[in-house]
């Protein structure tokens, strides 16, 4: 049994929710190489090999992975997996473009966003927006998969030493090309890695109003996200939403603040160890999952809150 | 230019979902059925791209029992110009379904495909990059906007770190994310008109597709569920349980 584990990095260093790939890999077993494909991406490489567990690096640095498109990415994975038993990638957005193409091109079945490992076949995952749990046992020659990153506890970053390998990189089709980004430029920490989130919901009214989550986020070191209405309504940017369809978060503490609860939001912050409510509607579904409920009014509860802390 | 649209038949996206006593499935007796959100969005998209006079035929697959028919005319009276029912009882799994609207993309050469980026009952997320791999065409999944400009269409998407925009030569496939557009009603006249659109039915044997399943579902468990915890009554109090009982500041 061995595993292929696609990397997601920025070509400078490796994405944190690789690390909790990993460890899915790990509990599947056998040997476990990480495949690298970007451009200028030795940096990215060098993390890699350090990650604990790891056996082998492959690079595939070629200009045509510089923005690792899901055309020339499903062809390469597709390419190397076929001696693996396991191909594994994290349930980012960058992983769940590519990787369907590369289950198809290998003629099997893919499992999305696994949350536990069962066994080398057998895996589950939420369904139904997380309303249920799926238990699911493949026999596809490769299983591959995509691991939601709260599932599992990161693997040490440090430690290991893989060697490192260059891999030959397959043709450019040339059907689909990079023509420009708009990211989100934040000192905070990134939503899926922070330790406290505190979110706004349709409660905050508008997007001015965010400021005062952002303070207090600076305060915690904490992270801001949303919920889809405050998405839906233009207050913050689509990469801030929490829940079903946006970023699946499980921090130590989550700060619902104006959100009524809506069960995709849920499904997006449930894992989480501690959740606060603060909502002046007590019947708010939020409350039904809070650890702490306050009920109130968020534009004098926070700024106190702000003030207390 | 013709753009083809699938469409799928789910529990409705109101419905709270129930997992069986036995523990096989979630209990869909008697439940509420609907057009999966995503794919009334990818419906939307080509009706306004043919409202635009990009779009000259939408044609509307979509894949199921019977009764997924109920669907197709809702993709019709929303301004779909015919539908496909490729009827199976059977459960399929992505690969076949990605198989299945392979041979119809061949049969009717779309240079647009559009389909939801995932269904709300499995969450798999998976088919329209399938569709890609097995025709060979670019994507463009979850989708915030889509610019068709000659042979070639701009697809914005929504990414974890933001926007990122990409430019795929034509035929393509886009997957629709939720702020690609907000879906309109669709009026009774036009309601009343769909009734006499053509909608073909055909099985997966007439496609030449084999249907080969490959996953078992084991078992299906409820989640774990949170219990409510305590109203605090201030701020202080909350900052107080904040620190020295849940110590997470």
């Amino acid at each position: 049994m061995s595993t292929l584990v696609i990397a997601e990095h920025d070509n400078a260093s490796i994405n944190a929710a690789t690390l909790n790939t990993v460890a899915a890999a790990k509990a599947i077993g056998g040997d476990i190489d990480l495949l690298v494909a970007g451009l200028d991406c030795g940096a990215a490489a060098e993390a890699a090999a350090k990650i604990d567990g790891v056996n082998k690096v492959l690079v595939a640095d070629d200009a045509a992975y510089q923005y690792q498109l899901a055309e020339v990415m499903g062809d390469l994975v597709a390419e190397l997996g076929k001696g693996y038993s396991h191909i594994l990638a994290p349930a980012t957005t960058t992983g769940k473009d590519f990787l369907p193409r590369a289950a198809a091109l290998l003629d099997v079945n893919m499992l999305s966003e696994i949350i536990s490992v069962v066994s080398a076949d057998t895996f589950t995952r939420p369904i139904y927006a997380g309303n249920a749990i799926a238990t699911v046992q493949s026999s596809d020659a490769i299983k591959v998969v995509t691991v939601r990153a709260t599932g599992f506890d990161a693997v040490a970053a440090e430690g290991g030493s893989a060697a490192v390998e260059s891999v030959s990189t397959v043709a450019d089709k040339g059907v689909s090309a990079f023509v420009g980004e708009e990211l989100a430029k934040s000192d905070r920490p990134e939503l899926t890695a922070a330790s406290i989130v505190i979110s706004g919901g349709r409660g905050m009214q508008n997007g001015e109003n965010f400021e005062m989550l952002y303070k207090l986020a600076d305060k915690l070191g904490a992270a801001v996200g949303a919920s889809r209405a405050a998405v839906d309504a233009g207050f913050v940017p689509n990469d801030m939403q929490v829940g079903q369809t946006g970023k699946i978060v499980a921090p130590d503490l989550y700060v619902a603040v104006g959100i009524s609860g809506a069960i995709q939001h849920l499904a997006g912050m449930k894992d989480s160890k501690v959740i606060v409510a603060i909502n002046k509607d007590e019947e708010a579904p939020i409350f039904q999952v809070a650890d702490y409920g306050l009920v109130a009014d968020l534009f004098e509860a926070i700024p106190e809150l702000d003030s207390k802390l | 230019m013709k753009v083809l649209v699938a469409v799928k038949r789910v529990i409705d996206y109101n419905v709270k979902v129930r997992v069986k006593a036995d523990n096989t499935d979630v209990d869909l007796a008697n439940v509420k059925m609907a057009m999966n959100p995503f794919c009334e969005i990818a419906v939307e998209e080509a009706v306004r791209l043919k409202e635009k006079g990009v779009a000259t035929e939408i044609v509307v697959v979509s894949i199921g029992p019977k009764v997924a028919q109920e669907q197709i005319r809702t993709s019709l009276a929303l301004g779909a110009d015919r539908g496909i029912l490729v009827e199976t009882e059977e459960k399929l799994e992505s690969l076949a379904v990605a198989k299945i609207l392979k041979a119809i993309v061949e049969k009717e050469q779309p240079q647009l495909v559009i389909l939801g980026k995932q269904s709300i009952d499995n969450d798999n997320n998976q088919t329209g990059q399938m569709l890609g791999a097995l025709t060979g065409m670019p994507q463009g999944t979850f989708a915030s906007e889509v610019v068709v400009e000659g042979d070639k269409v701009n697809v914005t998407r929504e990414i974890d770190s933001g926007l990122r925009t990409v430019g795929l030569t034509l035929p393509a496939i886009v997957t629709s994310d939720l702020r690609l557009n907000e879906p309109r009603y669709a009026s009774l006249p036009n309601i009343m008109k769909a009734k006499r659109k053509p909608l073909e039915v055909v099985s997966t044997g007439d496609l030449g597709v084999e249907i080969k399943s490959t996953q078992t579902l084991v078992k299906v468990t409820p989640p774990a569920e949170r219990s409510a915890g305590i109203k605090v009554a201030s701020v202080d109090e909350l900052v107080e349980k904040l620190k020295n009982e849940a110590k997470v500041l």
